[in-house]
């Protein structure tokens, strides 16, 4: 039951939020915070107690049926991947309310409607387990973030939603035609309609068939994650949101992508999926590349960010595809951290905005001495972004590279170079903002109270999960185990059954040579 | 004619007598809201018999009608959607010149057309059930005469809608030279012994589908389709797009089921070339309109082709997914016309697409009820469309129509941007220059609480559709 109220807080308090600002602004804010914490207390509690009697088993389990005559069911379930991920869900959602607090002043309410909702619908998302209800989900948190971007977003910000909607949405469609077409599969061979996960997992697909049903799913969460060749709508949806936007798309909603591959793609889809690794490793390393060709080489900041999300998320599609668990770790951690540092930067880029009103690198410089604090706390985080050892990001992509190095070296070293890149590009930012001479004179004022407490939170998180990632591994593990465990029985069975089979081309041209 | 004949004849006959009482209560006294809340009144008791005789179906009266499940689900779907149509209308005439009180006639006169159609299992009964639906509309679409559009868009229609007539009847008479009959049960027995693929038997097919192509303005037959939108009031565009196409649908599928139209494949290769036409031909064309009338005629003729999509699956998968999408789109539709027409005022429509600049901070309400029909249109999640949308897919990949079915997907792709665009343009900021004049359109409390109304629905089908569809799910055993 929790499950279900986690995400019937988010939209209550949503409601409720729109509702009072019609009475006071302040109050909306506070609902909204409010309902975030209480979502927040209850799911760090799941954890403590997780944490004590380790993670083996699912969670928490609800089913409900909806939709019986379509085998439906509202069917949520939490495993140590949903709970980390709707841990950092909603503690982004709290950061996202907060950095609003000064930044958004008109159509409050509306504005915190759109929030919680969004998050309502990641949640869901995160804990759905069945297919229909996932896709249900997925399309649902679309819809306010449009709204979010188009409504409170910069210059451009109609074009930026608009892309933004039909990219996820036209990928989002292909998802659900391989869900139809995985449901009547499973029904052609059980006789049984069902889109529920578990029951989905045991099917067994003819390998070309399970090929296009796989390209169903991956599509629409490679244009989540983003790869690069569908990376398009990132850099101007990130670019235009306001900076709870950029906070949300950055941490969460890639996080989806992500997510999706590590929950259904490889699980569902295995032998298909191996087919696909060294694309998926391609695309991964193309993606670390470019993303940070192209953060090297933009002059609005907030870009400049948004690419380097491009290039990070390619390390996560070279971790999932490497299929080992010292990998597939890493892209746990990758997610979460790269959650809280890109969110800190766009936080940052929105506290920078609010006081200089510009994003433009040519005429910021020298605005340590104006803001130390601010200066300081964007070195931080752009040495967590760089992948600074000590740091979230650091145990990371160096668990992505290890486990990559023993799948694929030749995209371990090209991913590794990666690293320097992110170096350039990171310090260029804090050379560029915070050294040199001063552009312009600007006067400003510090970080105030609230401002440092969310900068504050985010550090501490870092440098926890980057001194002991432990609690985050052994959370994930079980998840990771059982994904890991698939795939390698999976590989083993192609393996053995081609050296059973005396019909394989190898063994006759071995025949031929022995004889 | 047997008393019980009549029984289950009632509904038809409500609405049959339903004019001639108006008409001499009208020359009587004449008055607007009178007339328009005995019009209100014959289609709740249509819609009460029609659940009545649900006792004692099926039931065929002579060899012209048969009253089942199927029909009388659409019956009720035709009676509350011409009930919702009226009250709009009222709001929409009120205050107008001329006299106001015939335009209740001729639309109770429309809705029996369209009731003997989704009842009829001859093609004598078809063909009068059409040209009783025809003919009013051709008033109908002209009925507000301040304008030149109104009268243009009538005789438009009255032309093309003739044309089609000729069509139907000569394929028709075709028929009727090969098979000898008229009736669907006694065609579908004569067909296979007959030569099916005879040249008079599949003329005659390709015809009806001239004739029946024209009515659901599928391509090529949807040429009249954004003029006649675009000039006719408001309700009644809602009517001709939701009432008209519906009855028609619901026939189409019945015959197709009878005759078991799915055992020719050249028919349903002409099926699947219209629904693929119409989809990208009307999604294309409303990507480059500018009046909202004329975008949503144009994404009308692309959800006809959607609504195809299910037709072609065949089965009763493909009775439930069309007649689930029929209801979501007739929530759509007769809501989004009917927000057009409470927007508009006596000189203008409100049509154009920077009339509703800034509209969700002018009339939060109205720009959420519009925001919720175009979600469903565009098929998203929370909303009766998408379960449509759902269903529709269900059935083309059930049947594995995969070509079909990823057509329907790059459409709903490609409809997205125009339905989104005049969202964008609801909640983007109004220009200051249009701040001056705010104009205040009639607005009915009635058509306020219809518009909450449908708006509850379209939320509550796309949350919890699992009612609706036991409903559709035995209806469809009924045909079946």
């Amino acid at each position: 039951m929790i499950l279900i109220w986690l995400i019937a807080i988010l939209m209550i308090g949503g409601l409720l939020a729109w509702l009072f600002s019609l009475r006071n602004h302040l109050l909306a804010r506070w609902t909204a915070l409010i309902a975030l914490i209480i979502d927040f207390v209850l799911v760090l509690n799941i954890w403590i107690q997780g944490n004590s009697i380790g993670f083996n088993e699912w969670i928490e389990n609800v089913k409900i049926p909806w939709i019986e005559s379509f085998g439906i069911s509202f069917h949520l379930a939490m495993d140590g991947l949903s709970l980390l991920m709707v841990l950092l869900t909603v503690f982004l959602g709290i950061l996202s309310v907060l950095t609003s607090w000064k930044e958004i002043t008109e159509r409050v309410g509306f504005f915190h409607f759109n929030l919680m909702w969004i998050l309502a619908g990641i949640v869901g998302v995160f804990l759905a387990m069945d297919l229909f209800l996932f896709y249900f989900f997925w399309e649902v948190m679309l819809i306010p973030m449009y709204f979010l971007i188009g409504i409170w977003g910069h210059e451009n910000r109609i074009y930026a939603a608009i892309k933004f909607f039909i990219f996820t949405q036209a990928s989002g469609l292909l998802m659900l035609l391989a869900i139809l077409g995985l449901y009547f599969v499973h029904h052609s061979q059980t006789g049984v309609y069902t889109y529920d996960y578990f029951d989905l997992l045991g099917t067994a697909i003819a390998p070309g068939i399970a090929k296009w049903l796989m390209f169903g799913f991956l599509i629409a969460f490679i244009v989540k994650l983003p790869a690069v060749p569908v990376h398009n709508w990132l850099p101007d949806a990130h670019t235009e949101a306001p900076t709870a936007g950029s906070v949300i798309l950055a941490g969460l909603l890639l996080k989806t992508g992500a997510y999706g591959l590590l929950r259904f793609v490889l699980p569902l889809f295995p032998q298909a999926a191996i087919d696909f690794a060294p694309w998926g490793m391609f695309l991964g390393v193309l993606g670390i590349l470019y993303g940070a060709k192209l953060a090297f080489a933009q002059t609005d900041l907030k870009r400049l960010v948004a690419y380097t999300s491009v290039s990070h998320m390619g390390f996560v599609m070279l971790g999932v595809f490497a299929f080992n668990e010292l990998a597939l770790q890493g892209v746990v951690v990758q997610m979460i951290a790269h959650g809280l540092s890109t969110g800190a930067l766009f936080i940052l880029v929105g506290q920078l905005y609010e006081r200089i009103h510009t994003r433009d690198l040519n005429r910021m410089g020298g605005l340590w001495e104006k803001v130390p604090r601010m200066g300081g706390v964007g070195m931080f985080f752009a040495l967590a972004s760089l992948g600074l050892p000590g740091l979230a990001n650091f145990v990371a992509e160096f668990l992505i590279l290890l486990g990559t190095y023993q799948a694929n070296i030749v995209a371990a070293i090209f991913a590794s170079l990666g690293l320097v890149a992110a170096t350039v590009y990171s310090l260029r930012i804090v050379q560029r903002v915070f050294h040199g001479n001063q552009v312009e004179e600007w006067t400003l004022p510090d970080l105030n109270i609230r401002e440092s407490l969310i900068m504050g939170s985010m550090i501490v998180i870092l440098v926890w999960i980057g001194l002991y990632p432990q609690n985050v591994i052994d959370t994930a593990k079980p998840t990771i185990n059982k994904v890991q465990q698939k795939i390698k029985s999976v590989k083993e069975q192609s393996v053995l059954s081609q050296y059973l089979s005396p019909w394989t081309v190898d063994d006759d041209s071995k025949l031929e040579q022995g004889r | 004619m047997t008393v019980s004949d009549l029984y289950t004849l009632s509904p038809f006959i409500t609405i049959a007598a339903a004019p001639i009482v108006i008409m001499l209560v009208i020359s009587i006294y004449r008055n607007h809201l009178v007339t328009a809340i005995l019009t209100m009144v014959s289609f709740i008791v249509a819609s009460f018999f029609a659940y009545d005789v649900s006792a004692i179906v099926p039931w065929t009266i002579g060899d012209l009608l048969i009253i089942d499940q199927y029909a009388l689900f659409y019956l009720g779907l035709i009676f509350s959607a011409s009930f919702v149509i009226t009250l709009l209308s009222y709001g929409y005439l009120k205050g107008r010149e001329g006299n106001l009180e015939e335009y209740y006639l001729l639309l109770l006169t429309a809705t029996l057309g369209s009731s003997v159609l989704v009842a009829s299992n001859h093609f004598i009964t078809l063909f009068l059930g059409l040209e009783v639906l025809s003919v009013s509309l051709y008033a109908l679409i002209a009925y507000v005469r301040t304008g030149e559009q109104g009268i243009e868009a009538g005789i438009k229609y009255l032309i093309l809608a003739a044309a089609s007539s000729a069509f139907l009847l000569f394929g028709i008479a075709l028929l009727y030279a090969q098979l000898g009959t008229m009736q669907f049960d006694e065609l579908a027995r004569r067909l296979p012994t007959s030569n099916a693929t005879s040249i008079l038997v599949m003329t005659g097919f390709s015809l009806l589908v001239v004739g029946v192509g024209f009515k659901l303005a599928v391509v090529p037959f949807h040429m009249w389709t954004p003029d006649v939108y675009e000039g006719a009031p408001a309700p009644v565009t809602a009517y001709i797009a939701s009432v008209s196409k519906g009855g028609m649908f619901a026939l189409l599928l019945r015959f197709f089921l009878v005759v078991d139209g799915y055992s020719y494949t050249s028919l349903l290769l002409i099926f699947s070339i219209i629904a693929i036409a119409s989809m990208f031909i009307g999604n294309f064309l409303a990507l480059m309109q500018n009046n909202v009338k004329r975008i949503l005629a144009y994404s009308s003729i692309a959800h006809l082709g959607y609504l195809l999509v299910a037709f072609i699956a065949g089965g009763n998968m493909a009775v439930e997914a069309a007649t689930f999408y029929l209801v979501a789109y007739f929530i759509t539709t007769i809501g989004s016309f009917g927000i057009v027409g409470i927007l508009s005022d006596k000189e203008t429509e409100a049509d154009n697409v920077e009339d509703y600049r800034g509209l969700f901070w002018r009339r939060p309400w109205i720009a959420a009820v519009f925001t919720g029909m175009l979600l469903s249109l565009a098929g998203i999640p929370l909303t009766a469309g998408f379960v449509g949308k759902f269903y529709v897919l269900s059935a083309g990949v059930g049947s594995t129509l995969w070509l079909l079915v990823v057509m329907l997907v790059v459409n709903s792709a490609i409809g997205l941007y125009y339905y989104i665009r005049i969202i964008v343009v609801m909640y983007s900021e109004r220009e200051k220059a249009a701040e001056a004049a705010p104009s205040v359109p009639s607005f009915a409390l009635g058509g306020g609480i219809i518009l909450a109304v449908l708006l509850l629905l379209l939320i509550w089908f796309g949350v919890f559709p699992a009612g609706i569809m036991d409903v559709i799910k035995s209806m469809a055993l009924s045909l079946g």
